[in-house]
């Protein structure tokens, strides 16, 4: 074999702390090498020339690259190589930069790592052998988890692009957090508005399926070819029935459940339809509060029901489905800010959250926006806004800026003159976060023209006196203390990852972080696509994002769906495992540790034998570990490949 | 050389791809300093790992071995790590018995997005294995150590 040896300098980010011409010597002495050098930027058009210059020129039959990660650039090198005529897995990488050159300044010890990572992947390289991929066929069809607007943008695009889409949604209706937004900023224009005809668009396209009141249970099975099962909560009503009129929410005798869609702003009924633009809009029995469930008797909504809809006999169901690509788009939900003792821990009730308030706002809430306090339903002339609560607080564990909140408040600043033209507005703030398209613009205005009183400060604590509200806190920039006697506060609570979402990661296998944000694949050239090939990301569910934001990763979504789904054919990684019958005993232990049931028994002259189903192994090398004989082992990472580089650590 | 002398002992890790692998480039994009002993072999999943790599490496002349993987549950294959799990505690109680320092070898969960996480575990287990000092091979395993370079 002849290897050539690439020690990139990637300017001064490796050779700053990395003797690249060393180690390219050194490599040099290692066996079946026969030629190395370093080089400026391994990655840049000049330097793939150069490597596939060299590959001609000694004519190279494998190559190592000592530079970033291979999760960064392994792709690149491999076609590097593809493109001067080596089979792409006759290529091997040494991360001499995440792993060496920026982790420790200390020169000596750097170079001599470096030349030994190269030297394990020189090690590797001897024992690598050519790997062809197979192909297997796509299934067009793409699974949207959650009806948020991220969601709904990521399901229309790719439904008018012509793919089929199946859509989740966890609560009865589809619209997310937006569908709760009286307004939006920073241009004020009403959230059902805009939201309501796209939400409209997912009932009507002949494309999408909508699944509301509905969960993913399972997911097994890889890209192009996922497998989906769908529970269907019981909504004790035959939405195939039910025409959305509403009698029975008028009639329903239980009027004190919790209004989950308005935030708890006022009680509503056990049946409900969430809101007028519901879709799909239909009734549901929300189970704990009804009284048919809870005694027995009641039976109000069966008996007004015109259609008959009413069954409270109704199970979940389950549905099962195939897919081909599948977008996350779970979204949000706000932090439990009743940590908080300073305001109140919840104990007041005039002390309201920034989505309740917006539900108060709202023509369609249930104060038919009015803002109204919720102890004595008065009219409230100051109202206090505080920001920060539970965004960028090391001490309750969320050092994290939530991100839209400064602009919320100051939409919900100007709203409430816009309501109450005497009343009065004051912010507490920490900093103002407005980088976005008239978006600082915005906040001068809300203070300039609706003379909000901005104070630069945190607030020590809320208290009550008679009818009010005590607030309060410190101005940092008079660097003095002020009280301000509130009807209302308005708190700008944190927002964290959806309940639920780091569930959904396991189920989907894609990593999450420490606050249940879905990982990206990249944070910045791979922003919508995860680890997990043909899982995509879409919305707040991987990081705290405001509407334009969430629309825009919606259709990058979509887009990064429609390229993979567009194909017909999808190469299957070669780097699976491979069975040698001549070692086999049968054993089956393989067919029992194998999470994607890629392996199956065979018959083969009498004998039992295990047998690789290679568009189905992901590749994990379980069975390898597994197999009392050595019989099975992991294409590109065999024990003798992985043993070879404990050895090139071990031997010298 | 395989290590510098006096400063460097010899320390192999084991890491999956999908997780503690990216947890570690993720230390390194962050520039969270690290000692400079761990060499570092990429696996796709740590359910990938035989226990015999481990103690091969130990035999072999490592100093120290770290194997880390995804957390519990948050495996890029669903289950690997399950099975990870299981074959490593048992031999971490099996190390004694073949006269090897069960200190010598350590597995643990690192996430991609933890890098300073992964910072802190390699800083602590190299400590550990600096504190034990270069490995020393009790009479049992001198034995194994023969027949494993004997296998090669």
């Amino acid at each position: 074999m002849r290897i050539g040896v690439f020690i990139c300098h990637c300017g001064s980010n490796i050779a700053g702390t990395v003797d690249c011409a060393s180690v390219a010597s050194v490599a040099s002495t290692y066996p079946d090498v026969a030629y190395a050098t370093d080089i400026m930027y391994a990655c840049a058009e000049p330097g793939q020339d150069a490597i596939i210059a060299a590959i001609k020129e000694h004519r190279l039959t494998g190559v190592v690259v000592a530079s970033c990660t291979p999760r960064m650039h392994e792709p690149t090198f491999r076609k590097t190589v593809e493109r001067a005529g080596l089979n792409r897995y006759m290529f091997e990488m040494a991360n001499i930069r995440e792993h060496v050159s920026w982790i420790g300044k200390d020169m000596e010890a750097n170079t001599n790592k470096a030349s030994e990572l190269v030297r394990m992947a020189v090690s590797k390289l001897r024992l690598n052998r050519e790997l062809k991929p197979k192909s297997f066929p796509v299934t067009k069809r793409l699974l949207v988890v959650g009806g948020g607007v991220a969601g709904i943008q990521a399901a229309l695009d790719a439904a008018d692009a012509g793919l089929e889409v199946l859509m989740v949604e966890k609560q009865p209706t589809i619209g997310g957090k937006m569908a709760k937004l009286d307004k939006t900023f920073p241009t004020v224009d009403c959230s059902s508005c805009i939201l309501g005809p796209r939400m409209v668009d997912v009932a009507q396209h002949p494309n999408i399926t909508l699944y509301a009141y509905s969960e993913v249970e399972s997911i097994s099975g890889y890209v192009g070819n996922f497998d989906v099962k769908i529970r269907k909560k019981a909504a004790y009503v035959d939405w195939s029935k039910c025409t959305g009129c509403g009698l029975c929410t008028e009639k329903c005798p239980s009027k004190k459940s919790y209004d989950r869609f308005n935030e708890g702003v006022g009680p509503t009924t056990a049946i409900i339809i969430p809101f007028p633009q519901a879709i799909p809009k239909k009734a549901s029995i929300e189970r704990e509060y009804c009284r048919q469930f809870n005694t027995g008797k009641c039976g109000v909504c069966a008996k007004v029901c015109p259609t008959g809809a009413i069954n409270y006999e109704m199970q979940d169901e389950f549905i099962d489905a195939k897919v081909g690509g599948i977008v996350a788009a779970t979204g949000y939900d706000l932090m439990d800010w009743t940590v908080y003792q300073e305001y109140g821990g919840g104990r007041y009730p005039d002390v309201v959250t920034s989505l309740q308030y917006e539900r108060m706002l709202s023509a369609s809430g249930p104060t038919g926006g009015h803002i109204k306090r919720p102890s004595d339903g008065e009219e409230p002339k100051d109202v206090v806004f505080i920001q920060c609560v539970g965004s960028r607080d090391v001490s309750i564990g969320r050092p994290y800026c939530s991100g839209f909140c400064c602009m919320y408040t100051a939409k919900q600043a100007i709203l409430t003159k816009d309501h109450i033209p005497d009343s009065h507005s004051y912010v507490f703030y920490m900093d103002i976060r407005s980088p976005g398209k008239g978006y600082d613009e915005f906040t001068r205005r809300v203070q300039e023209e609706y003379q909000a009183r901005y104070i630069r400060g945190r607030v020590s604590m809320v208290y009550p006196k008679g009818k009010k509200l005590i607030v309060r806190g410190a101005d940092t920039l008079m660097g003095t203390q002020v009280e301000v006697e509130a009807d209302l506060v308005v708190l700008a609570v944190g927002a964290e990852a959806a309940k639920g979402a780091p569930h959904l990661a396991e189920k989907l296998r894609i990593s999450y972080d420490s606050y249940g944000f879905f990982m990206e694949g990249h944070p910045k050239l791979r922003p919508v696509e995860t680890n997990t090939a043909g899982v995509f990301l879409a919305g707040a569910c991987q990081g705290l994002k405001d509407i334009p934001s969430s629309v825009a990763q919606g259709s990058a979504a979509a887009a990064k769906a429609l390229a993979l789904l567009s194909r017909d054919m999808l190469d299957s990684d070669p780097q699976i495992a491979a069975v040698n019958v001549n070692r086999c005993v049968g054993c089956r232990k393989c067919i029992e540790v194998c999470p994607f049931k890629a392996i199956q028994e065979i018959d083969l002259r009498g004998q039992p034998k295990a047998e690789v189903i290679e568009t189905v192994c992901q590749g994990c090398g379980l069975c390898n570990a597994t197999c009392p004989q050595g019989a099975i082992q992991l294409s590109h990472f065999t024990d003798n490949q992985l043993l070879a580089e404990v050895e090139a650590l071990c031997r010298f | 050389m395989s290590v510098l002398k006096e400063k460097e002992l010899r320390v192999i890790g084991f890491l999956c791809n999908w997780c503690s692998y990216g947890g570690a480039d993720t230390a390194g994009v962050g520039r969270f300093a690290q000692p400079t002993d761990l060499r570092i072999v990429r696996v796709p999943c740590s359910g990938r790992i035989n226990p015999l790599f481990v103690l091969k490496a130990l035999l072999g002349g490592a100093d120290g071995v770290l194997v880390s993987g995804c957390h519990p549950r948050d495996c890029h294959y669903a289950e690997g790590n399950f099975y990870a799990r299981r074959r490593l505690e048992v031999l971490k109680g099996f190390l004694p018995v073949l006269g090897i320092d069960p200190r010598r070898f350590e597995y643990t969960w690192v996430s991609a997005s933890e890098g300073q996480r992964w910072q802190h575990v390699v800083t602590t287990f190299t400590a550990n294995i600096h504190a034990l000092g270069p490995a020393s091979f009790s009479p049992e395993a001198r034995e194994l150590q023969i027949l494993n370079a004997a296998a090669r």
